[in-house]
């Protein structure tokens, strides 16, 4: 819809209701909150990656000033404390179960990566806890750290009793279609791909504040988190035993999260569990060092790809074998990410009619591998996109052509794809055909001359995207070893004066959803923009919902909101069929106005509200007065997100630097409710795909050591890494969801790294460099250059 | 310990604070400022930039200590009441924010970055803001609100 045609409703750049705090220095961010008489917390952390614990004397830092507590794992152990679950763990190809050792919440006898918690130092102040850290005298017995992937499996046991360091080992999809394919092919192309392993990097750091109330027993915990009741859950019932009625958890302001603050971790549970221990609330932030240390990290595959051509150059077969490696203790959604998230979109968007891959799941002396930005999406997409590239290079064929002619055509919709997805709808050729229009890519090669004559190498790379979001149908998760449920709640609260709260399940920590959300409000009630509050966060205050990742909150959680908007309608038709004096059939709702179809008699919006509340003229033998209604949406499947990324690059050969010089892309993510808080998403996310693809690397060395454990060694995109990025969208409608909308917040993030990959080889082929790893680094392109140049002098 | 006398947001204020006190830290736990954020602890992200007597400045590299008789702006000061200043209004009409974590350092370092030279370019834009990480945006309506606050702050 054109902007200007609507100015609250869905299709409105309505500007954001949430800036306003955060531009005035308002925000309410979890380390802005402090409660009376609180203690703060020190981890002292493992400094080496694998070793017994052989004593740990705490007697000289109980002594040190402002020291309230020391405890560690004994103390875990006494009180039998669980730790962090995996919330979803698919079945080993055998059909045995894969193993989820024990994570406990501080180090038990043995630390398993640079960084597990060994002991918490509880004082008055945070400078007072960390001085008595130091005191703290730790003996250990180290042992080897295992941190190469793919010598992991043949290494001593990092858990007792889990044989080959191998956490599961799944396949998805049939062996003997594809190899069939293999044996019939024309033409194989061979890849060997690694995705390199990144640290999410919200600019927040995580922190937590724990409060026990002595009075009505009860715990108030605020923390930075994207999923506050999962949270509850899993703190309550699986790791403190504590009723979940008696714990309350608040997510305020949270500063970006990008999956690292899905999970619970050892912190937030450990002041949950202290702040009655002790008797004092208990705070923690982490600084930025504790991040690179203890966040989750992301995507670290490696995989071997093989792809099999017919002799008209059409795909047959895809085989991808892939060791993921998930660090020292099992995340969240850890073993889900690299396996049902990561296989089931090896299809991408080409007709391939057999696929089969297995995955390894690998435990290493790193810290934990979970879900970031994409999860699995940008794995698969990365290899798959890359192996296109290498393919249309083998056979000689442009890449787009090469594309363009393995895309599942239009009319093939709803597609059954090889790996279980069934793809609702999708129209992938106007995609590419616009994006390709707007870097004006059949000129690219008069841009490539231009270039070299300034001793510049210029490529162009692209990747034709799909992904699975909108997560998940519950069903389907539970079919394939989901522990939770993946619906989301909504609760419509309308006050007798006509304004309205939407109480959420899902969480948003930058996406907009005070404003995407009440523009459904808007849009379905009439009402103005400023009559609607969208509140999430708090345990205590809504439903109980799954919360945002999965770039699953507009189209699961704003379904369950237009459901329970449409709800209120119905209702509110009753209530004015009787104030009218007309029957139920006959009542109209449109512009925020119940009229008796035909008449000129109506009853506003604000009207029926006061009605429900002041129920003096009311059909009360068929109603309950008020007007709130409620909504569990599950979606009966997932969205299907799909576009073109095309990056150009420039390189300097004398240094190795890669520039960006121009960035396209065409998306579709189904019906926009707020175009500018679309594209904003787009924007970070391919930010963060080329800070993977040039810039990002979680480096250990050998003895399990994080190298690039600050800003000062780990390069984080910065403004002047990018040109200007030039985002458009064409729209094929979801089918299955009330909103016709698919998600956005991963795509950028999925779709970017291989265009850059690819356009970095383009402009290097020239030189006979026909591969690069990410992140393409000045070091590794210059030594690419010298290599191939040394080769080809032979 | 010293008793420190400086202007923060134009109000006069005297307080007894440790020698190692950080900037950042003064402002956020003893002022109750807490616009002001740390995002890293090697002076990389700029998310802490107040002004320092006019100049931008990074609040976890200066200690509370040596600013005797200073003029601090934070982020809470730069607004006229309710009237938002011109880079706070341009970064809300550019959807110059996601989270709002960096926000605060980036609009400081911006209204220094656009105070110095008017006519800034798209590249001298993003190389102004070469000290301010933002993991959400990709800086693109970042660099749009500053242009849009150049040309309204008189550029």
């Amino acid at each position: 819809m054109p902007e200007g045609t609507v100015k609250q409703g869905i299709g409105a750049s309505v500007r954001r209701k949430e800036d306003k705090r955060f531009l005035i220095g308002k925000g309410n961010y979890t380390d802005d909150i402090n409660r009376a008489g609180q203690l703060h917390v020190y981890f002292l952390r493992s400094p080496v990656a694998f070793a017994d614990i052989v004593s740990i004397d705490k007697q000289k830092a109980e002594k040190a000033s402002g020291v309230v507590a020391i405890l560690t794992g004994e103390d875990v152990a006494a009180d039998n404390l669980g730790g962090p679950i995996c919330g979803w763990v698919p079945t080993n190809k055998d059909g045995s179960a894969p193993s989820e050792p024990p994570h406990p919440i501080l180090a038990n006898g043995r630390v398993r990566y640079v960084g597990d918690h060994v002991a918490a130092v509880f004082a008055e102040t945070l400078e007072q806890a960390m001085s008595a850290a130091e005191l703290i005298d730790v003996t250990y017995s180290e042992m080897p750290a295992i941190t190469d992937l793919k010598t992991a499996m043949d290494k001593p046991q990092i858990h007792d009793g889990m044989e080959n360091n191998t956490y599961f080992d799944w396949e998805l999809g049939d062996e003997a279609a594809t190899n069939d394919a293999f044996d019939k092919a024309a033409t194989i192309v061979k890849v060997d791909i690694r995705n390199n392993r990144v640290i999410p990097n919200a600019m927040e750091p995580r922190a937590a504040v724990a409060d026990y109330d002595t009075g009505d027993e009860r715990y108030t915990l605020f923390t930075t988190s994207q999923n506050p009741q999962l949270t509850r859950l899993v703190i309550g019932a699986f790791m403190l035993n504590i009723p979940e009625s008696k714990l309350r958890v608040v997510a305020p302001d949270v500063g970006g999260g990008f999956g690292s603050k899905i999970y619970v971790y050892p912190e937030e549970a450990v002041c949950v569990w202290a702040s009655k221990k002790l008797r004092r609330a208990v705070k923690w932030t982490a600084d930025r060092t504790q991040a690179f240390l203890g966040d989750a990290h992301g995507r670290d595959h490696i995989s071997d790809v093989k792809l099999a051509l017919d002799k008209n150059n059409r795909i047959t077969g895809l085989r991808v074998d892939t060791l993921a490696n998930l660090g020292a203790y099992l995340s969240a959604f850890a073993m889900v990410t690299p396996t049902y998230l990561h296989g089931t979109l090896l299809s991408g968007v080409y007709d391939i009619p057999a696929i089969y891959t297995n995955v390894k799941g690998i435990c290493t002396n790193t810290v934990n591998v979970d879900a970031y930005r994409g999860a699995g999406r940008p794995e698969a997409t990365y290899l798959l996109e890359r192996t296109m590239d290498v393919a249309a290079k083998q056979v000689g064929m442009d890449p787009a052509e090469f594309r363009r002619l393995n895309f599942i055509p239009k009319d093939a919709f709803p597609y059954q794809t090889a790996v279980a997805l069934q793809y609702d709808v999708g129209d992938y050729e106007p995609l590419l055909d616009r994006a390709m229009a707007m870097i004006d890519y059949k000129n690219f090669e008069n841009r490539r001359a231009k270039s070299a004559k300034n001793g510049k190498c210029r490529g162009i790379g692209m990747s034709t995207y799909i992904e699975a979001c909108g997560i998940a149908p519950s069903a389907v998760v539970g079919a394939l070893g989901g522990r939770v449920g993946l619906y989301e709640s909504a609760v419509v609260r309308v006050d007798p004066t006509g304004t309205i709260s939407v109480l959420t399940g899902t969480h948003s920590h930058g996406q907009g959803h005070d404003t995407t959300f009440a523009q459904l409000v808007c849009d379905k009630l009439g009402v103005d923009i400023e009559a609607v509050e969208i509140v999430h966060g708090d345990s205590d205050r809504t439903a109980f919902g799954m919360g945002t990742y999965g770039s699953r909150s507009l189209a699961v959680g704003g379904t369950a909101i237009s459901k329970a908007l449409d709800k209120v309608i119905a209702k509110g038709k009753i209530i004015a069929a009787h104030m009218l004096e007309a029957a139920d059939a006959d009542i109209e709702f449109k512009d925020g106005k119940f009229t008796v179809t035909g008449t000129d008699r109506e009853k506003s919006f604000g009207e029926i509200a006061l009605s429900a509340y002041v129920p003096h003229n009311f059909p009360h033998d068929r109603l309950e007065p008020g007007l709130e209604e409620t909504s569990f949406y599950d979606p009966l499947n997932f969205t299907y997100p799909s576009g073109t990324h095309i990056a150009e690059v420039e390189i300097d050969p004398a240094t190795g630097v890669v520039e960006l010089m121009d960035w396209v892309c065409c998306d579709d993510f189904g019906n926009l409710i707020n175009p500018m808080v679309v594209e904003g998403q787009v924007h970070g996310g391919i930010a963060q795909g080329v800070g993977q693809a040039l810039y990002e690397e979680a480096a250990y060395n050998d003895n399990g050591q994080l190298l690039s454990a600050s800003y000062m060694d780990y390069c984080m995109p910065r403004a002047d890494h990018f040109p200007s990025l030039k985002v458009e969208n064409l729209v094929t409608a979801c089918t299955h969801n009330d909103l016709g909308v698919k998600g956005c917040g991963e795509a950028g993030a999925i779709a970017s790294p291989p265009a850059v990959i690819n356009a970095v080889v383009d402009a290097l082929s020239p030189l006979g460099v026909t591969d690069i790893t990410m992140p393409a680094t000045p070091q590794k392109v210059w030594q690419a250059i010298q290599s191939a140049q040394t080769k080809a002098a032979e | 310990m010293r008793t420190i006398t400086m202007k923060v947001n134009g109000v006069s204020t005297s307080h007894d604070v440790p020698d190692n006190t950080l900037l950042v830290s003064f402002l956020r736990e003893t002022m109750g400022l807490t616009g002001t954020h740390i995002g890293c602890d090697t002076s990389q992200c700029g998310a802490c930039i107040v002004h320092v007597n006019g100049k931008s400045t990074k609040s976890c590299t200066i200690l509370a200590a040596q600013l005797e008789g200073a003029k601090v702006t934070t982020i809470e000061g730069i607004a006229n009441g309710d009237e938002l200043h011109p880079m706070q209004q341009a970064f809300h009409e550019n959807h110059g924010l996601q989270c709002g974590f960096c926000t605060p350092g980036m609009v400081m370092s911006a209204i220094e970055l656009v105070e110095k030279n008017k006519n800034l370019s798209e590249r001298e834009i993003r190389e102004g803001l070469e000290g301010n990480i933002c993991r959400c945006t990709g800086y693109h309506n970042i660099v749009k609100s500053v242009q849009d606050a150049a040309g309204k702050m008189g550029g």
